[in-house]
């Protein structure tokens, strides 16, 4: 009988890992083995370490704006604004309350972006982190509206801005209001521009649609994580209309690295040092040598 | 079938005018221009130079054809990155000589495909918003069938937007909204009314600031009907902006834009 016979392995839960579904459950899951969705291996929890990076091939597991927020800040320097913003239901989307409220249960978050003061190796700056926990980073009203504020906060303040961007695109829920948050944002930036000031835009895993048509792909500098998925249009939608499958790679930051749309690939653990020297060449009083 | 539907079934029809039939009808002397001076030529767009009522202008917009042939050329007015490239291009240059903008949108996106996205499909369209925000000339755009989502954004950072009654302008097709947020593409009626797409709608939360009415036996039999009306209203509209001081245009621009959104705090 091996009725009681102990077993010499353990079970880890098949977690079915395709494209479509990566874009729909960002979450790190519970428990002490992960599956990392770019090599497929499972990684013990532990060794990813704090920047979330896997231990076999480099890619970054997706990580809120909080933690984004303790990675990147000097340590108590960060100062949140409009910390209390939330959605209303412009379109009066059928329980719209109802999902809003789920998404902040999950995400810890009022909505999809936290923006604050802070400063970055001893640098001033104000900084937007979106967070793909709440509704996949989704633009609606209250994200467009805190990252204008916050543009136009370092407009007045005469101080850089940092956006880290993670979105699947515009909020559905929201129609029409959602779209116009890009032309809101885009606005914005272009009054910061005008101002002589300087806009860093860090595009982590996914940044997509609206997000990417609008403030992800105006950055002054604009750096990426490895491996992140950077694009406009959604690959089931482009699969769907020239109805072929896409080539390896299509969509990465590599990809846009190579058609000259990314200044620069940075690892997560590398991401403070290297805004930080840019900062750094920023501050100049006046440019000039 | 609701009214919503009317206008998505409406504003798509293949019999529907296009841009350049507008153009034909409002401008005298109308010149294309092709090309974005960095890849090719997009003929989903088109521009160029016009007078109106003697004055010089610039116009632009998206165009569809009425055959599959035509439809094929022109890529069924889904633009590519050089289609907005060009867009802009024309844009500044009628910053330059100091010639108002009126665009024309009818498109149902921006399109998806490879070449679309190598060559920056998200960074032409977010170009042309940051530019069109601050650009030192009046801009008017009229919504003459579709406005599809960001691809129609593209060319529609004006000071007025205008649509004509049977036109339509959404964050993505009511199909796409049905398919993707209740998995079920045959609710697509239903998508269409909770969208508030029509001009009716968009009037209403201050998307677009004017309507042009169509003739009763269809745009497409009586196009003058409702371009003598959209001459005469950007003659008048076109003589008010250009009155303005530029930071007063600019501010008032922002502003436009500045005020959407619902949100407690």
């Amino acid at each position: 009988m091996n009725l009681f016979k102990k077993k010499n392995y353990i079970t880890i839960q098949h977690v079915q890992n395709t494209k479509n579904e990566d874009i729909e459950s960002p979450s790190i899951p519970d428990g002490l083995w992960l599956k990392c969705k770019y090599c497929k291996k499972t990684v013990y929890k532990k060794d990813i370490g704090e920047y979330k990076i896997c231990p076999h091939c480099g890619g970054h597991f997706r990580i809120g704006a909080m933690e984004r927020i303790a990675l990147i800040t000097d340590e108590n320097s960060f100062e949140e604004i409009n910390g209390n913003m939330c959605a209303k239901n412009p379109m009066g989307y059928p329980d719209y309350d109802v999902t809003i409220k789920k998404a902040q249960e999950k995400s810890g978050l009022k909505d999809g972006v936290v923006t604050g003061l802070c400063t970055i190796n001893g640098y001033k700056a104000v900084i937007a982190v979106m967070d793909s926990n709440f509704m996949m980073g989704s633009m609606g009203s209250v994200v467009g509206e805190k990252v204008t504020r916050a543009v136009e906060k370092a407009t007045a303040l005469k101080l850089p801005i940092i956006i880290f961007t993670t979105s699947g695109g515009a909020r559905m829920q929201e129609g029409i209001i959602s779209l116009m948050q890009m032309a809101k944002v885009s606005a914005a930036l272009s009054k910061h521009n005008d101002a002589g000031l300087l806009y860093i835009t860090v595009l982590t895993d996914p940044t997509t649609g609206g997000v990417s048509a609008s403030f992800g792909m105006l950055g002054d500098i604009i750096l990426a994580e490895p491996k992140t998925l950077i694009g406009f249009a959604g690959q089931r939608v482009i699969e769907g209309t020239i109805n072929e499958k896409l080539p390896e790679g299509f969509q990465t930051a590599e990809f846009q690295l190579e058609h000259g749309f990314v200044d620069k690939i940075v690892r997560r653990d590398e991401l403070k040092e290297t805004i930080g020297k840019i900062l750094k060449m920023h501050c100049v009083e006046g440019g000039g040598f | 079938m609701n009214r919503a539907m009317k206008s998505v079934t409406m504003s798509r029809m293949i019999s529907r005018p296009t841009t350049l039939e507008f153009i034909d009808e409002i401008f005298d002397d109308f010149i294309e221009f092709h090309g974005d001076r960095l890849f090719k030529d997009d003929k989903s767009i088109v521009g160029g130079i016009a007078t109106l009522d003697g004055k010089p202008v610039t116009v632009v917009g998206v165009q569809k054809g009425h055959t599959i042939e035509d439809n094929l050329a022109r890529n069924f007015g889904s633009p590519h990155p050089e289609g907005y490239r060009k867009a802009l291009r024309l844009m500044k240059q009628a910053e330059k000589f100091n010639r108002p903008v009126i665009t024309f949108v009818n498109t149902s996106g921006a399109y998806c495909g490879i070449g679309a996205e190598e060559r920056g499909q998200g960074e032409a369209i977010a170009r042309n918003l940051i530019e069109m925000a601050d650009l030192k000339v009046p801009i008017i755009c009229i919504f003459i069938g579709e406005g599809g989502s960001g691809g129609a954004l593209a060319l529609a950072v004006a000071d007025e937007v205008w649509m004509l009654e049977n036109g339509m302008y959404a964050v993505l097709s009511p199909e796409g909204f049905a398919s993707i947020l209740w998995r079920n593409p045959s609710r697509v009626e239903e998508a269409a009314e909770l969208m508030k797409i029509t001009a009716q709608d968009l009037i209403q939360n201050k998307v677009i600031d004017k309507i042009i009415p169509e003739p009763e036996d269809g745009l497409h039999n009586n196009l003058k009907y409702s371009t003598d009306i959209i001459k005469t209203e950007l003659i008048n509209k076109l003589e008010v902006l250009s009155n303005k001081n530029i930071e007063d245009l600019l501010s008032e621009r922002y502003n436009r834009f500045r005020q959407f959104g619902e949100y407690s705090e």
